[in-house]
């Protein structure tokens, strides 16, 4: 897990889901991000899956990366005392695997960067024991663990702890991701993707997209300006901060909100890119007395600088920009299927024939729900 | 006291000088005179407050500093020398006027800004929307909902009452008594112009005001002066007064000659009285006495409006903010070594109390640990001189900044620290009728409005640099300040890196 120096520049984003829980293997999702190869620059790419572990549907799935065996043994000891695990295997790999198609992009050229060094990588499906959950919620049982394991055990990252779903990321561009994990033998129902450029922050495996707790995933393009007020919020509320990168405070921010305050997710979305007061004044009573309250009340969410944010759950996908929109996010249907990305492009890179094709207003998100149950 | 020189020297330019007498009239110290046909100055009585200076209309007068000979002792300075000569004289307490005026570390000006380059774009203020509304107030942990019968959602949480304000700096508690009417005025007519709050302080509220009521925040003080339900009603929030920075621990002294009738009607006390406020409020000899006062103020206005409690920094001041705060506060003022008073005793006023910047970063961080952080709005006082000590204070964790010497410096004080003589020059710390009436309350209230607006332009400006719209994205956000010329510690306790340092 080396680290790497700041480069500047951007990232890319993309993003698709049947609404109607159809599973898809990785490959189209791959094609769409490996079209954006330039937003990229190798420091980092990821993607989070959704509907992948039928077999462990109902298990905690956990993606593992240790910096060395050492590390894995302390870990194992850990996750055997708090839970019951049911499986566990290495996540399967090809080092020095490549990107090899090709797409419709000009001057780019795949199979440079081969990956051919990565941490051990191990997953694992597991239970919560009955009698640990009498004084708190399973979620909160786990979440509990995870913020334990990235902070107290040297060496090991959770990458996701969600069911039926998992995340896939490195150092590296994303397509030689794709290729490094095997992502054209997974079927999801929601992919979601990211390239990396990091800039304010080092690139790293446990610190490349997408970022996950329990059921959460995130990809961010942009930077998260409010990190610092973001993260002094959250702490009390027992999260922990170790990864080295803005991108997972809107994780958080989500699991907080949403999971723990019960906030639906669309009024979430008004806290993290809130309205502008002259629109908010302007609100009929019923709306204006939420939003002024969620602006009173939960000020220090607020995400502000520059971002398109694709946040994935088991039962959709929200996608979001920043209040004045400094970010590129489009977005397009195709029957049961949504499609969001950084560039248009991107989708009709896998989707040449959309029925629409539209640029969401900033704040204003878009979502994706699952309405019916996956294949 | 002819043994003690005096501190300033004032030359009148003959050559220069029309004998208008205009200098002489504007004296309010006795210092100028008229005889022997020309301007005779009386360097003991003057206190450099510039008001004939400013007056002259033949640039004719100067004034400087006594110039000693310099005996070359760094020890026993002319001003430690003259302060014992003083005392030895009349015996008693060195009183003074404003804030510390000690050349101590000036912690703001320590502090450095993020800006934004390339990857986070910083934004124009002046193309696009930029937010100041702040609100004051109890938040609660977290905000729930129901649905109603046409599956929409409704807020089913009740906030707490909260103030809105359109720029996050209220002016600050200066009674009506240590200040005139016209200052009271000009301060009430400037909060309503600029969407904020002035303060009472605690000498009552004048019903001249009364018409102000949403822009005013009144005081309870340990005298309870001008304390009625009509004055805690007229008001948008209270604040109770446990200690101010210029003199923790000690109480106030209005003399009788400034007692007049209007004084005496709005703090309900005979006229020609001593005013004496207590050092503390003889029915809070802890925080549950507090807790009491708090909850009373709490039921005289149905629960309507915020209650806040001002303390002043001292050493242990984030275990006694976050015991005020746990007693039920809704804001919580605190104010620093070097906030500013109307008469201090010297020696308190120069070695009592904390710098607000360390008091202000461990009282906010304190509140976070305990998770208590929402329950109360932070106001910082003590010394808040532009636009940039706001900005840092908001980063620090502040909600918004409080302004006293500010605002009389925008009204026309020159900083001369005689506001415990009665004398002011300038109609501001004075109840004379002939120097009360050169403030005009309009002017002096336009010249607020003006500071106000100034500063609330560079406070975008600095916001747009950091690539965020809307000040919460600044408020307790520590990442985007830095130290520079500080030590470890001090780097710690503020919850900051140095400069140099990245993420």
């Amino acid at each position: 897990m080396k680290s790497s120096c700041y480069i500047p520049s951007g990232c890319s984003i993309s993003a698709m889901m049947s609404e109607s829980g159809k599973r898809i293997d990785g490959r189209a999702i791959t094609k769409s991000i490996a079209l954006m190869h330039d937003r990229s620059n190798g420091l980092g790419g990821g993607f989070a899956a959704y509907g992948i572990y039928p077999r462990y549907a109902e298990q905690y799935a956990f993606h593992m990366m240790f910096n060395s065996f050492e590390a894995k043994g302390v870990f194992e000891n850990y996750l055997k005392d708090h839970f019951y695990i049911v499986h566990d295997e290495e996540i399967p790999t090809r080092p020095g695997a490549v990107y090899e198609e090709d797409t419709s992009g000009i001057n780019i050229e795949y199979g440079m960067n081969p990956i051919t060094e990565s941490p051990v990588l191990w997953r694992y499906f597991v239970d919560v024991p009955g009698n640990r959950t009498q004084f708190v919620s399973e979620s909160e049982y786990v979440f509990e663990k995870v913020m334990e394991i990235n902070s107290k055990i040297e060496g090991a990252f959770v990458a996701s702890s969600g069911k039926n779903m998992g995340i896939f990321k490195g150092l590296g561009y994303p397509e030689d991701i794709a290729a490094f994990y095997n992502l054209d033998e997974y079927k999801a129902y929601i992919w979601t993707a990211h390239g990396r450029f990091p800039t304010n922050t080092p690139g790293w495996w446990g610190g490349a997209h997408p970022f996950g707790l329990l059921d959460w995933s995130i990809v961010h393009n942009g930077e998260i300006s409010s990190y610092g007020i973001n993260k002094r919020y959250l702490e009390p509320f027992g999260y922990r901060m170790e990864l080295k990168t803005d991108t997972e405070v809107v994780a958080y921010m989500f699991d907080l909100l949403v999971r723990r305050h019960n906030i639906p997710i669309k009024t979430a979305i008004s806290a993290l890119s809130a309205p502008f007061w002259k629109n908010i004044d302007k609100m009929p009573e019923r709306e204006r007395k939420i939003i002024t309250a969620i602006r009173q009340v939960y000020g220090s969410a607020l995400l502000n600088g520059p971002y398109s944010i694709v946040l994935g759950h088991s039962r959709g996908i929200v996608g979001f920009n920043d209040r004045i929109k400094l970010r590129p996010m489009t977005c397009a249907r195709k029957d049961n299927m949504l499609y969001m990305s950084s560039e248009e492009s991107a989708i009709r890179e896998i989707e040449p024939n959309p029925d629409t094709v539209w640029s969401p207003k900033a704040g204003t998100p878009v979502i994706g729900e699952l309405y019916e149950e996956v294949e | 006291m002819a043994s003690i020189p005096p501190e300033f020297k004032v030359s009148i330019d003959s050559a220069r000088c029309r004998k208008c007498g205009i200098c002489v009239n504007n004296c309010s110290f006795g210092a100028l005179e008229f005889g022997d046909d020309r301007v005779i100055p009386d360097d003991s009585k003057c206190v450099a407050c510039y008001r004939c200076v400013s007056k002259c209309p033949d640039n004719a007068i100067t004034i400087t500093n006594y110039q000693w000979a310099n005996r070359g002792n760094a020890n026993w300075t002319p001003e430690t020398t003259s302060n014992i000569q003083k005392q030895a004289e009349f015996g008693g307490i060195l009183l003074s006027g404003m804030g510390n005026p000690r050349p101590h570390k000036i912690i703001w000006d320590h502090l450095l800004i993020d800006a934004c380059q390339v990857t986070n774009p910083s934004i124009d203020p002046l193309r696009e929307p930029m937010e100041l509304r702040t609100y004051l107030g109890k938040k609660p942990d977290n905000l729930e909902f129901v649905e109603n019968k046409e599956g929409e959602i409704e807020l089913a949480t009740e906030l707490q009452p909260q103030v809105k304000l359109d720029v996050p700096v209220v002016f600050a508690a200066m009674s009506y008594g240590a200040v005139s009417l016209n200052a009271h005025k000009a301060l009430a007519m400037a909060a309503k112009k600029s969407g904020t709050l002035m303060n009472t302080g605690e000498g009552g509220l004048h019903e001249d005001l009364y018409q102000y009521s949403d822009n005013i925040m009144v005081q309870v003080a340990s005298g309870r002066f001008g304390v009625h339900n009509e004055y805690l009603n007229t008001c948008s929030m209270i604040e109770i007064k446990i200690g101010q920075g210029a003199k923790p621990g000690i109480g106030g002294h209005l003399p009788g000659e400034k007692v007049g009738e209007e004084i005496s009607k709005t703090r309900m006390i005979p006229s020609g009285t001593d005013v004496l406020s207590p050092a503390p409020h003889h029915d809070i000899y802890s925080i549950e006495d507090l807790s009491q006062l708090i909850y009373a103020l709490k039921e005289a206005t149905n629960y309507e409006k915020p209650v806040g409690v001002k303390i002043s920094a001292v050493h242990n001041v984030a275990a006694i903010a976050s015991g005020v705060v746990r007693a039920g506060a809704d804001v919580l003022t605190i104010d620093g070594y070097r906030g500013g008073s109307g008469a201090s005793p010297m020696v308190i006023r120069d070695n009592v109390g904390i710098p607000i910047e360390l008091a202000l970063a461990t009282v906010d961080q304190r509140l976070r640990d305990e998770g208590i952080r929402n329950r109360a709005s932070i106001l910082c006082a003590g010394s808040i001189r532009s636009s940039a000590d706001i900005a840092k204070a908001v980063a620090l964790g502040a909600d918004a900044v409080v302004i006293g010497t500010a605002a009389l410096i925008a009204m026309g004080c020159s900083v001369c620290q005689r506001c415990y003589t009665g004398n002011c020059a300038w109609g501001i710390a004075t109840q004379k009728p002939e120097l009360v009436k050169r403030l005009d309350p309009e002017t002096a209230a336009q010249k607020l409005t003006n500071l106000l607006s100034g500063w609330s332009f560079e406070l975008k400006e600095i916001l747009g640099s950091l690539g965020v719209n809307s000040i919460e994205s600044l408020r307790g956000n520590r990442e985007r300040l830095r130290g520079y010329e500080l030590d470890e510690k001090t780097l710690e306790l503020l919850g900051i890196k140095s400069a140099g340092v990245g993420q």
